[in-house]
């Protein structure tokens, strides 16, 4: 690569992921380095007068003063080009399967370097432009079909507009021209499969939306009480063992994006690994194509470099919008910031910055909430006015499950759903253990109306209802704990039963289980309907005069908690227990005053 | 190569640390050696480097050491490890080496401690069962191959007991295979490690045994090296000599307090209680050692035992080893006082591959159906119980009081076992069975239908004829 505003300087220190290079006058910040004999690959993260602070993204072990440091005069960047699906990356987009195979080596070795896609593999491409025609930067000049699932658009680069001069069709790799763009003033631009993208920089669109559709994925708690919507952020912070990775992982499974992107930033290797194995053999409920068809994993687990763990979110949600600017809705998961924000303050404290709260960086709060504000929906770059969407839930992993600590502050203020996880649920095996009390949306209203339009009105009042019977019973419990369960009244125990039915039959969910992992809206809204009916008849029953037990020793609620067994192609059965349950309070009113409580 | 030169330019001599001076092509974490004046060898190695001075970290301490005569001489190469299948049934100290009055090993050939971060395309899932005949793991927290599962632990509690058991008791159900124990101590007693060594050697595991001994009053800085030298040599073992190799890791909050020591000598910024920012990494560069390749035979199993301080598990060393390790086995002190052992409290206790490792064709079909019932029913029992301790008894309805029966008949029956006593998976699973018969079946929520009437309909039927019986 020939680059002009190269500079050779030398290592003056190293102090484990940090090197400070002398004689680099003339680099930019940001710029990616190669550090040492060895060619480790860094990016400038401080300059003064001619010292920069490099971060390297490789084990330093074995550099030594003297040693040469070569600025590329590039910022880090990301390649955008057919063959990122399905693709497993390292935190600085190396493919870590050809990691393996250039190393030989069950291991990371230091210094391999590898292109982030194929530069062999020749790619089908179809031209949807014709030479003579005007084209700008996001328009359409042909596609590649990806996957099954992704039809992966070749756009023309920011920079670039003008007369298409000429256009190919066939197989290409992604280095070969495909067309040739005359500009204005006469110059040619050849356009590539590939592009480039630096990862630091928000790739523009030309307006900024609300979000207002819903993004749905399967996991009633999430859908039915705290949605999320496309183009929305989302947190997720709990203690270790309260499941955020199996609820990011079900979202990265069922979630109805039609690109997904998860960042495994400092977390387990083998939940990685988990990923990999499973999600080729997963189906997607709408395609019924393997789920790894319209995904893309980027991995820098624990023990990986702590630097390239920085970088490896903003490699993350470049590709994102790389995807988002073709118009698809793309959902990113990133497994988990806290350890993105660990690997800011270690750097931080090897540049001897003045710490802020917990040692983190005074910065912390800024570079948390320009990430999130990458996500959003957007009109996109192009003739067509196309909309695409970035959605991102992004897990926290507070010390000590302590809510209060710098990194999930600064998230929660600028995520619009918080989904609070609670240890003692976990315990419990209530899972996902999503806190209903605590928890919030700020889209729930614009989502409830959304819904309510297919379901007549009633989606949001069975919402608000089942919320309310969980806060009732939260206060009916402190008074149970007071004094016992006699001192309430029988419409009380009632709400007691049926909220317990709420959390137990409709919120608790197994993500283990073949059905019970993913619930379509429909199943979602005819499960909270047969409860919030059994409990309404239920409480007529009561005011009639009907015992408390007869009511609930009714053996339909074995059916009501039997619910969520239901297969999505039967669902009409669901339909069929609302009658019948109307039915057996029927036969119940019609006895009527028999059952009165002898007490 | 260059010949090792010799400096005699040490300044600054604080804690473990030392600062050589006028050093040519020193490389970072290069391994050095000190003489001093009476001749005496050390090791140690660079922690820094800034132009023409190193910081060094002298491995047995750096008591002893003179600025004037003492010699520091770089060794070119990281701290390696010299590997053989010979170390099984030898005893090292924390520096690797032979403390039992053997003769140095002879190396096959050396590796750096270090490690290298597996890549995780190349890992293979851990899916395979191991039985270490403790009901609460295997029923309730299964154990799978290439699993870093730690026992939370306090001071005074049977942990080292239930190390020593598993070590003894871990069997894989599917056929025997190469088995080795690699045991890091790292700041324990003396007491504590003969206990693990007579106990080894009772059993004859000492065989398939490799240890690494850093006991309370060895050099403090040593224990940084201890469990990097065991998983050094368990990698050895398990990926070039295809075993199966249980890594014991103990106690990991000595571990850590050495690692503040350092940190709090280079006078860095603290994080939560002083502990270094970068624990979280530094703690991962040794758990994620755990695992499987694809295409090798052997793995890696941790154990690693911490005592919390103050049982206290939002303390830092158990807060971020659980965000690390794959679940977590809680000691309760609770349940220690009531004699119970193990005093596994099983509510927060965890195992996140529990749900690769069981089922069909590896466990039985019910077994993960009947966990979250019990899990379930003993939270609900305990709930009950807390209710009873306000308002009493009475209070309680009649489901509330099977539950609450239901989980002191748990904690007595099916928590409590005996220190030798190894009980098969299927036993285990049958207990459980027999005591879901003290609930209501109509509030077993968890189990599928078709696994109440295959498992719990016989037991009940047995059950009321026996009532039946004695009422006559």
């Amino acid at each position: 690569m020939t680059t002009p505003n190269a500079v050779t300087g030398y290592i003056e220190k190293i102090s484990g992921p940090l090197v400070i290079a002398g004689g680099m006058a003339g680099a930019c910040m940001f710029d990616v380095v190669k550090v040492g004999k060895a060619g480790l690959v860094g990016e400038i993260i401080e300059l003064k007068d001619d010292k920069a602070s490099v971060q390297v993204y490789e084990e330093t072990s074995g550099l030594a003063p003297n040693e040469p440091v070569i600025s590329t005069g590039e910022p880090l960047s990301v390649e955008l080009a057919p063959g990122l699906i399905e693709e497993f990356y390292d935190g600085i987009q190396r493919p870590l399967e050809s990691i393996e195979e250039k190393a030989d080596s069950p291991y990371i070795l230091r210094g391999i370097s590898v292109p982030a896609v194929s530069r062999t593999h020749k790619w089908k491409f179809e031209p949807c432009v014709s030479a003579g025609d005007e084209v700008g930067p996001g328009d359409f000049i042909g596609s590649v079909k990806e996957t099954v699932l992704v039809d992966h658009k070749i756009m023309v680069p920011h920079g670039v507009s003008g007369k298409i001069k000429e256009i190919k069709s066939g197989e290409f790799t992604v280095e070969e021209t495909v067309a040739t763009v005359e500009d204005a003033a006469g110059n040619e631009h050849e356009l590539k499969l590939l592009q480039r993208w630096p990862v630091r920089r928000p790739r523009p669109v030309i307006k900024r939306l609300p979000p207002e559709v819903p993004l749905t994925t399967g996991q009633r708690v999430v859908d039915t009480f705290f949605p999320i919507a496309r183009g929305g952020t989302a947190c997720v912070p709990g203690p270790f063992g309260s499941g955020k990775t199996v609820i990011q992982h079900q979202l990265a499974k069922w979630a109805d994006a039609e690109i997904v992107v998860y960042i495994g930033c400092g977390e387990r290797g083998n939940e990685m690994t988990d990923v990999l194995l499973e999600f080729p053999e997963l189906e997607d409920p709408r395609s019924g194509q393997p789920l790894m068809k319209r995904t893309l994993l980027i991995a820098n687990t624990s023990n990986m470099p702590v630097a390239a763990r920085e970088a490896s979110i903003y490699t993350g949600i470049t590709i994102a919008e790389y995807f988002r600017d073709m118009g698809y809705s793309v959902a990113l998961m990133a497994d988990s910031t806290s350890r993105w924000a660990e690997a800011l303050r270690e750097m931080s404290g090897r540049l001897e910055e003045m710490p802020g709260e917990e040692g983190y960086p005074a910065y912390l709060g800024t570079r948390l909430a320009s990430f999130y504000e990458r996500a959003g929906r957007a009109v996109c770059f192009g003739k067509d006015k196309r909309e695409g969407a970035v959605s991102v839930i992004g897990a926290v992993s507070p010390p000590g499950g302590d809510l209060s600590e710098p990194v999930t502050q600064n998230t929660l203020r600028v995520t619009k759903v918080f989904w609070g996880l609670d240890a003692q649920l976990a315990y419990q095996r209530h899972f996902p253990a999503i806190n209903w009390l605590n928890s919030y949306s700020l889209y729930a209203q614009k989502l409830g109306e959304y819904w309510d339009t297919s379901y007549d009105g009633e989606w949001s009042v069975f919402r608000t209802e089942a919320m309310s019977l969980l806060e009732d019973e939260d206060k009916l419990k402190e008074i149970v704990r007071l004094v016992g369960v006699d001192a309430l009244s029988k419409e009380e125990r009632m709400v007691l039963e049926t909220s317990k039915s709420i959390r137990e039959d409709f919120l608790h969910q197994n993500s283990f289980h073949e059905i019970d992992t993913y619930a379509s809206m429909d199943k979602q809204f005819k499960m909270l309907r047969n409860i919030l009916t059994f409990h309404s008849l239920g409480m007529q029953a009561l005011a009639r005069g009907a015992a408390l037990r007869t009511v609930i020793d009714l053996p339909i609620r074995e059916k009501i908690s039997r619910m969520r067994y239901t297969e999505e192609k039967d669902l009409e059965n669901l339909d069929e227990l609302e009658d019948e349950i109307k039915a057996v309070f029927g036969k119940l009113l019609a006895t009527g005053g028999e059952h009165d409580e002898v007490a | 190569m260059r010949l090792p030169e010799k400096y005699r330019t040490i300044t600054n001599l604080s804690g473990p640390l030392m600062v050589v001076n006028r050093i040519e092509e020193v490389s970072y974490d290069e391994l050095a050696e000190i003489t001093l004046a009476n001749g005496e060898h050390r090791r140690g190695r660079v922690l820094e480097i800034d132009k023409d001075r190193a910081l060094v970290q002298v491995y047995e301490g750096s008591s002893g050491i003179d600025v004037d005569s003492t010699e520091v001489r770089f060794l070119g190469d990281v701290l390696r490890l010299p590997v053989a299948k010979s170390m099984l049934g030898r005893i090292f100290n924390g520096r690797g080496a032979p403390i039992d009055g053997g003769a140095d090993i002879i190396p096959e050939t050396t590796l750096d401690v270090n490690g290298n971060p597996m890549n995780p395309y190349s890992r293979d899932f851990p899916s395979e069962f191991i039985q270490t005949g403790i009901s609460t793991i295997d029923g309730m927290n299964p154990l799978v191959r290439g699993q870093k599962l730690p026992i939370f632990s306090g001071s005074g509690m049977p942990h080292n007991k239930m190390a020593a058991q598993i070590a003894r008791q871990a069997t894989v159900i599917s056929g025997h295979s190469d088995f080795a124990v690699v045991f890091a101590a790292m700041g324990i007693t003396f007491e504590e490690a003969s206990f693990f060594m007579e106990d080894f050697r009772k059993t004859g595991a000492i065989e398939r045994t490799v240890m690494y001994v850093n006991l309370a009053d060895d050099p403090a800085i040593e224990r940084i090296s201890t469990p990097r030298l065991a998983l050094t040599a368990a990698e050895y073992l398990a990926f070039e000599k295809d075993m199966h190799v249980l890594v014991i890791l103990t106690d990991l909050t000595n571990y850590c307090e050495a690692l503040r020591e350092i940190s709090a000598a280079r006078k860095e910024v603290p994080g939560r209680r002083g502990y270094p920012g970068y624990l979280y990494t530094d703690l991962a560069t040794m758990y994620e050692r755990a695992g499987r390749l694809r295409g090798r035979k052997g793995s890696i199993t941790q154990i690693p035992i911490l005592t919390m301080p103050e049982d206290d598990k939002t303390h830092p060393i158990p807060d971020l080893t659980g965000y690390i390790t794959e679940g977590q086995i809680m000691l309760a002190r609770g349940l220690h006082r009531r004699g119970i052992y193990p005093p596994v409290d099983v509510m927060p206790s965890l195992s996140r591959l529990k749900d690769k490792g069981i089922g069909k064709g590896k466990t039985r079909e019910d077994h993960a159906d009947l966990m979250n019932q019990l899990f379930a029913a003993y939270s609900r029992g305990k709930e009950a119980k807390e209710l009873a301790v306000i308002l009493g008894e009475g209070a309680l309805s009649d489901e509330d009081k099977a539950f609450a029966k239901f989980s002191d008949e748990f904690e007595n029956r099916y928590v409590r076992q005996g220190e030798y006593e190894n009980r098969s998976i299927e036993d285990t699973l049958q207990l459980g069975w027999e005591l879901l018969t003290i609930t209501p079946v109509r509030e077993l929520k968890r189990i599928r239908d078709e696994y109440i009437e295959k498992y719990l309909r016989p037991l009940m039927a047995a059950k009321e004829d026996l009532e039946r019986q004695s009422e006559n």
